[in-house]
């Protein structure tokens, strides 16, 4: 059993820019990423994914930090835990803040993933960060094209039918935008990873 | 496919719950609705990976990577610990970000407008990638305290902040580490917001061990990520 237990959750709080977004946030420092994922080099279909989040007034969140993990265009992880290998040179991992654009957009320019398994769909793991949130929330992003993988995947599945559309983004052109609600009405599944 | 036997579950006796109303920026930002339990695949299973390379020489002494014509001021510590998992495993190569205020409680984040110096010697980022036996160490100067808007007179005790990334996307963890004895922990709500058998994890131990004499007193801060389950064979030894 467990000898040790789990480090305790605290907030990002509201001045976590320059530590971790530096490069999107014009700080004098590095960035291990950010929301420009895939170089020309990175085979597959370009994609941004955009959208806003909004907190329990419908005011849209302007220091809330976006975190997305997917695999390549053919569905594979970077990641040792993925045995298949993956896109050389895409790691799969994007960051960016809301605090940069003028509506408070986070914007991922990526490519699309492929299918990790077989009755799976296409989708983005999402964390979400800001001031205000004690510990993390996990959710998905699924694509609006999609439609026949949605209705098969295993996760989408599982959640009540009337809050699945809270996982799907829109396509427009090559532009997916999904919003985020914290609260409401439309609040966005989150996940118990 | 590796390792397919999952990741432990967040132990929610050790985290803040979503909405805890003395935080008061919680109440409109927390989601309301329960959590939906997910069945892990390689989406949790696996997570970004980094490794020495994200590095640059100074990432990991703030003394010195943001001076620009001398040391920074304030009182210099050396901050380091162990990243492991709940088998009590170390977590090599795993990426810690570190962020915090200066000596004198002020961020260098342009939005942060608290009355007191911005050091022109101290950015107050860094990076570190931990070793084999999951060990880190940084360099940096003890950040102040500072005011805050949450309620009359708040004030946070002293404190750095973490983001981690250990073996799956699963472990992802971002924190903060406080000091011992700072009176300011009983009454901080962000603090006070960690479940009451969990909060002593967050304080950092002084060691005399670690502070290296003429230089820097030492803190030790371990870290327990979640990772991997035990398979069958590690339960049974």
């Amino acid at each position: 059993m467990s000898d040790l237990k789990q480090t305790p959750s605290q907030t990002v709080g509201p001045y976590f820019a320059y530590g971790l977004t530096a490069r999107q946030y014009g700080y004098r420092h590095t960035s291990i990423a950010e929301g420009a994922m895939a170089g020309e080099d990175i085979e597959g279909e370009r994609i941004r994914v955009e959208g806003r989040v909004f907190d329990g007034d419908g005011n849209p969140v302007p220091d809330a930090m976006i975190e997305i993990w997917q695999a390549d265009s053919q569905g594979r992880y970077a990641h040792p835990a993925d045995g298949r290998g993956s896109n050389a040179g895409f790691t799969g991992f994007g960051r960016t803040g809301t605090g940069t654009d003028p509506k408070h957009r986070f914007i991922f320019d990526t490519i699309k993933p492929g299918a990790a398994t077989e009755g799976e769909a296409p989708h983005l793991n999402v964390v979400v960060f800001m001031r205000g949130l004690l510990t993390h929330v996990f959710t998905r992003i699924y694509f609006g094209d999609e439609e026949a993988a949605n209705a098969a995947d295993p996760v989408l599945s599982s959640v009540p039918t009337d809050r699945r559309s809270t996982l799907i983004a829109a396509r427009t052109g090559n532009t997916y935008r999904l919003d985020i609600h914290m609260q409401g009405d439309n609040e966005t599944v989150f996940f118990d990873v | 496919m590796g390792d397919t036997n999952g990741v432990t579950p967040r132990d929610w006796t050790a985290h803040p719950p979503l909405i805890h109303p003395d935080y008061k920026s919680t109440v409109k930002r927390g989601p309301t609705k329960p959590l939906v339990p997910i069945r892990q695949s390689l989406s949790e299973l696996t997570g970004p990976a980094y490794g020495h390379d994200a590095l640059a020489p100074l990432d990991n002494d703030l003394t010195k990577n943001g001076a620009k014509n001398g040391d920074p001021l304030g009182e210099r510590i050396v901050v380091t610990g162990r990243v492991l998992d709940e088998l009590g495993r170390p977590q090599p190569n795993a990426l810690i970000e570190i962020w915090q205020a200066n000596a004198a409680g002020r961020y260098i984040h342009e939005a942060d407008q608290h009355n007191a110096p911005i050091d022109p010697n101290f950015f107050g980022g860094g990076r570190a990638v931990t070793d084999g036996e999951g060990r880190y160490t940084f360099y940096t100067i003890k950040p102040g305290a500072y005011p805050w808007p949450n309620h009359a007179n708040a004030w946070r005790p002293n404190h750095i902040h973490l983001s981690l990334f250990g073996p799956a996307f699963a472990s992802r963890l971002v924190t903060q580490m406080y000091f011992p004895g700072d009176p300011l922990l009983a009454l901080d709500p962000i603090f006070l917001g960690t479940p009451e058998g969990a909060r002593n994890r967050l304080v950092s131990d002084f060691s005399i061990d670690v502070t290296e004499e003429g230089f820097a007193l030492g803190y030790v801060f371990d870290i327990v990520l979640r990772g991997p389950k035990e398979t069958p064979m590690e339960a049974g030894r």
